[in-house]
């Protein structure tokens, strides 16, 4: 140590020298955090719930499950349509949700915000309006090989319906992008590109910036699916450069039924709109009907109103916590879980991508992985077994299935030893 | 609640590790594919049926420990018997899996081996892994698609 003062911060103690410091300073207060969720201190087949299945969705926070019932309790009211007082009130919360969500994803325009019921939602919307629209025989739609269900099918829907050709991007072993065929198989056909932010089967994170760029320059629409994204980094769509942006608010701490598409606001003024129904429209008359602007002009019917504000309230209290100490808790968890797991004789990891968020998925030799999750079911150990919605990138790797252990800020090192001690239990019941 | 040696019998773990019967029966005059769609389970059946009985049968597929040694074990307990038996053991089976586990007794001694997968109902979302098998051969025996599936 140098004879240079170091001041300690308040409530720091003892060792005052400056990287401990710090590195103490700016830790995540996980405990503390896992107190806001009152799920997390369940109980499962007598013992302690270790929740790794967060990439399916993940717990809410008290302030999420009280901002829902505020709302039910205290201003509840339909939305948009109404002169009385409450009616106000939600139509104000509502819109501050949208207002809300605009800033967690750095969108130019509320106007650019449209609430759906999640990613899924978001994505058939746009393959529903502008891709049809925009699709003709001839033309192309370039995905990548580790998409989710909900970022093939609708594409494959409407070149169905349009003559339009799916094409895609293959993935390498370790479950990467292979970059350079992804800009082989650009070109002036591709008129819509869409690919995932992170791989839900397989952590990766595509560099969906460059990815972006270059789509973009050869002509295409690009859609990101940010549903394993939101709820582990800092997005910014301006920044990203992107057309569309889609995410789920269950998955980010938030309530279900409810999810966010930002689409730019060309696009969302020229396209049709998804769905007829009230709240759409400016006038109707037998003859026709004028739609309303964006984002009203998607929104049929009454939307989710409480969700919406549940996840405004999500999206408040991821803000709270540093995004610095919070990325850097879950880096060092995956790489605790990645040497955990990854040693144990008979265990091959599947995607081990050099940029990697929050995902382990793994199997176990001569063990199928339902057969892995229920052994880890009865030590309260929750995760995720199957194809995860993405059987193209199951047949990738030539696995029926994985069991996949997926992160959020409050687990804990503990968690991933009972997880890898869980597997070693596997392998016993499943010896000789 | 129900330990896990009363899921994975020995029988059962046995069965997975060396299933009887597997492999394509080329002289097969009855054949199904069953699938789990929530799981990616998959399995062939192939049978020789002459008049009322089944004389041969295997099956070849992948699928989980509770799904395979179930197919294994039905391969042995069906082999030889009349077809209006192997309904009635189906049935015989499906309530052993799907009986209320507070009330079940003892399993029937006409189960034999199949008795070993009572500890399923104890887990009743891998119910329809061991009963895969089962709609897939009563699949087999009918006039259906061809393909069961648990969904």
């Amino acid at each position: 140590m140098s004879g240079s003062t170091v001041q300690p911060m308040a409530g720091d103690s003892a060792q005052p020298t400056s990287a401990t410091a710090r590195a103490a300073v700016a830790a995540l207060d996980v405990e503390r955090l896992r107190q806001d969720f009152p799920a997390l201190s369940l109980e499962v087949n007598g013992r302690p719930l270790a929740y790794l299945d967060n990439a399916a969705s993940a717990h809410k926070p008290v302030a999420v499950l009280a901002a829902e019932e505020r709302c039910y309790r205290e201003y509840y009211s339909n939305v948009h349509r109404g002169v009385h007082t409450l009616s106000q009130r939600a139509t104000e919360a509502y819109e501050a949700a949208r207002r809300r969500a605009q800033r967690f994803l750095g969108a130019a325009s509320e106007r650019e915000i449209v609430f759906v019921r999640g990613s899924t939602e978001g994505i058939n919307l746009v393959a529903q309006t502008l891709g049809r629209q925009r699709l003709g025989a001839g033309d192309e739609v370039l995905i990548t090989a580790m998409e989710h269900h909900s970022n093939i099918v609708p594409w494959q829907m409407v070149c169905e319906q349009t003559g339009a050709r799916l094409r895609v991007a293959p993935i390498d072993d370790r479950g990467q992008l292979e970059l350079d065929e992804f800009h082989r198989r650009l070109s002036e056909r591709t008129r819509i590109a869409a690919f995932v932010h992170v791989s839900n089967a397989l952590g990766t994170v595509n560099p969906v910036a460059e990815m972006t760029r270059a789509a973009r320059a050869a002509g295409a629409v690009v859609l990101v699916d940010g549903a394993q994204a939101a709820p582990h980094m800092p997005i910014d769509v301006t920044e990203l450069g992107c057309d569309f942006y889609v995410f789920s608010s269950h998955k980010a701490f938030g309530p279900t039924g409810v999810g966010v598409l930002y689409g730019r606001l060309e696009h969302l003024e020229a396209m049709p709109p998804y769905q007829g129904g009230g709240e759409m429209i400016r006038s109707v008359t037998f003859e026709r009907s004028q739609y309303a602007p964006p984002p009203f002009k998607f929104e049929a019917g009454t939307p989710n109103i409480a969700g919406a504000i549940g996840l405004a309230a999500a999206l408040d209290y991821l803000g709270g916590i540093d995004a610095v100490a919070m990325a850097r808790h879950e880096r060092a968890l995956l790489d605790y879980a990645t040497e955990a797991v990854g040693q144990i004789p008979g265990v091959r990891l599947i995607g081990t991508a050099e940029q990697r968020a929050a995902v382990l998925s793994f199997v176990v030799d001569g063990v199928h992985a339902h057969d892995v999750g229920t052994v880890l079911d009865r030590d309260g150990i929750a995760l995720r077994v199957g194809h995860h919605c993405a059987q193209p990138v199951m047949r990738r790797f030539g696995v029926p299935a994985t069991a996949r252990a997926s992160f959020a800020f409050y687990n804990l090192r503990d968690e991933v030893d009972r997880l890898a001690a869980g597997i070693l239990k596997v392998q016993q019941v499943f010896a000789g | 609640m129900s330990d896990l040696t009363d899921l994975y019998q020995e029988v059962i773990l046995d069965h997975n590790k060396r299933p009887r019967n597997t492999g394509e029966l080329p002289q097969a005059n009855r054949t199904a594919e069953g699938h789990n769609p929530l799981c990616g389970d998959q399995l062939e059946l192939y049978l020789v049926v002459a008049g009322d009985r089944i004389e041969q049968v295997s099956f070849r597929g992948q699928g989980c420990a509770i799904s395979t040694a179930s197919a294994s074990l039905m391969t042995e307990a069906v082999k030889g018997r009349r077809l209006a038996e192997v309904e009635a053991l189906f049935e015989r089976f499906h309530e052993l899996l799907t009986g209320d586990p507070a009330t079940a007794g003892e399993a029937p001694r006409e189960l034999g081996k199949l008795a070993v997968f009572a500890g399923v109902r104890e887990f009743p979302i891998r119910v329809k892994c061991a009963t895969l098998p089962w709609h897939t051969l009563k699949e087999a025996l009918g006039n259906g698609s061809g393909i069961a599936t648990t969904e």
